[in-house]
């Protein structure tokens, strides 16, 4: 099966790679990084690394600013609150 | 492109001015956006609003949209009415149906410049999707194989704006986590470059009937009654790889967990958190045994709060 030769789970992707995947500067993942919305892990070569987490993170906060006209600051904290509904209806009982 | 009433997707009367469109747009973004929301079909409703705001929000557009609109048909029901109508007499095109046709070019304009604004790239390699797929727990624990259909906007020989459907198989590996992203090299779309963008995916785990998933461990609520929370008892319990058998310790406390070691998704466990309940139906001899055991015990649950037992 060649269909899935190139299937990968576990990404970790460059900061030129998550621009070009995105659409967007590198400033504008390097700002996203400023506001403390994801975190870039720095491998030995000193360069940032992403990982899938980071991706969702950049990815909800450039759609919410694209759609609904949300800044960074407005962004991290949709984020923040979002989670913290995750995490609450997670503990919610079944049924 | 299809005909949609795009007052009613906005729910919004036909007089509404230019800034309760704004307004009612905002407010629908808001609760539909993808990322937000919780409802079952906001992917779609979000598109379907986006949609229709292009057309309203743009007075120009808005008015080519109510004068044409009207005369917009289904291409069903414009086959049966032809049909109708050339039984009676001879069929000839009327007005309705030119204004139709216009009405349909003008949407497929509307919408195929907006295609080429969002698909306007940069970059030499052809753009990334990303896309999400909602899976069962079962399908996480055992491994799938599931197809993904995209709507990739695509503009057709004759210069229509359309979407074609594209399905991808995707091998779902055993023990993905929620939120956990898979990318497929070179399923994007194609752009001008030669090298094709890639796919991601997000897996997103539906919520199951008895487990509730925390990273890799699963948690199950495990109803025993009071005498085998009393007594210890073994008892069977449900896991994603099928029943096993559970030793109860004497002396068991509603709300105590007990560990299923390597039975969660792979490299987790599950976790069982007990519950004592009572039975919903009255016995008189149970209660008669409730009684005795009352008055044996001498028990005050509520001793950490201060208070005494009523029959003490």
């Amino acid at each position: 099966m060649t269909k899935y030769e190139h299937e990968e789970t576990w990404i970790y992707l460059s900061l030129q790679e998550v621009s070009c995947s995105f659409g967007v500067t590198t400033e504008t993942i390097l700002d996203i990084i400023d506001e403390g919305i994801v975190t870039a892990h720095i491998n030995e070569q000193q360069e940032m690394q992403f990982d899938a987490e980071a991706l969702r993170s950049i990815r909800t906060t450039l759609r919410l600013h694209q759609d609904l006209g949300v800044n960074m600051a407005g962004a991290a904290l949709a984020l923040e609150l979002l989670g913290e509904i995750e995490r609450l209806r997670a503990l919610l009982p079944r049924g | 492109m299809e005909y949609k009433d795009y007052y009613k997707v906005m729910g919004l009367d036909k007089n509404a001015d230019q800034d309760e469109i704004k307004r009612v747009y905002r407010k629908l973004a808001r609760k539909y956006h993808p990322d937000v929301s919780k409802e079952s079909n906001a992917e779609h409703k979000f598109k379907e609003l986006g949609e229709a705001y292009e057309v309203l929000k743009d007075p120009e557009k808005r008015a080519k949209y109510d004068q044409y609109g009207q005369y917009w048909q289904h291409p069903e029901q414009q086959y049966q009415q032809q049909q109708q109508q050339s039984s009676n007499r001879h069929y000839q095109p009327g007005a309705d149906d030119d204004q139709a046709a216009a009405f349909e070019d003008f949407i497929n304009q509307t919408f195929r410049q907006r295609y080429r604004q969002d698909n306007a790239s940069y970059y030499d390699k052809g753009q990334d999707i990303h896309a999400k797929m909602t899976i069962s727990l079962e399908d996480s624990f055992n491994g799938a194989e599931k197809s993904l259909q995209l709507r990739i906007p695509e503009v057709d020989a004759y210069g229509q704006m359309d979407y074609a459907l594209r399905t991808i198989k995707v091998k779902i590996p055993k023990g993905i986590g929620d939120t956990q992203q898979i990318r497929l090299k070179g399923q994007g779309n194609k752009g001008s470059g030669n090298q094709p963008g890639d796919l991601y995916i997000e897996i997103n785990i539906a919520p199951h009937p008895l487990f509730r998933l925390d990273k890799k461990d699963l948690w199950l609520d495990l109803p025993i009654s009071p005498w085998e929370a009393t007594l210890g008892a073994t008892v069977e319990v449900p896991t994603l790889a099928g029943v096993v058998k559970l030793k109860i310790p004497k002396l068991s406390q509603s709300g105590s967990h007990m560990r299923l070691k390597g039975k969660g998704l792979p490299g987790g466990d599950q976790m069982v958190t007990l519950q004592i309940v009572i039975p919903k139906i009255e016995n008189e001899q149970v209660n008669k045994l409730y009684e005795e055991m009352a008055s044996i015990a001498h028990f005050n649950p509520r001793e950490k709060l201060g208070v005494r037992n009523d029959k003490v």
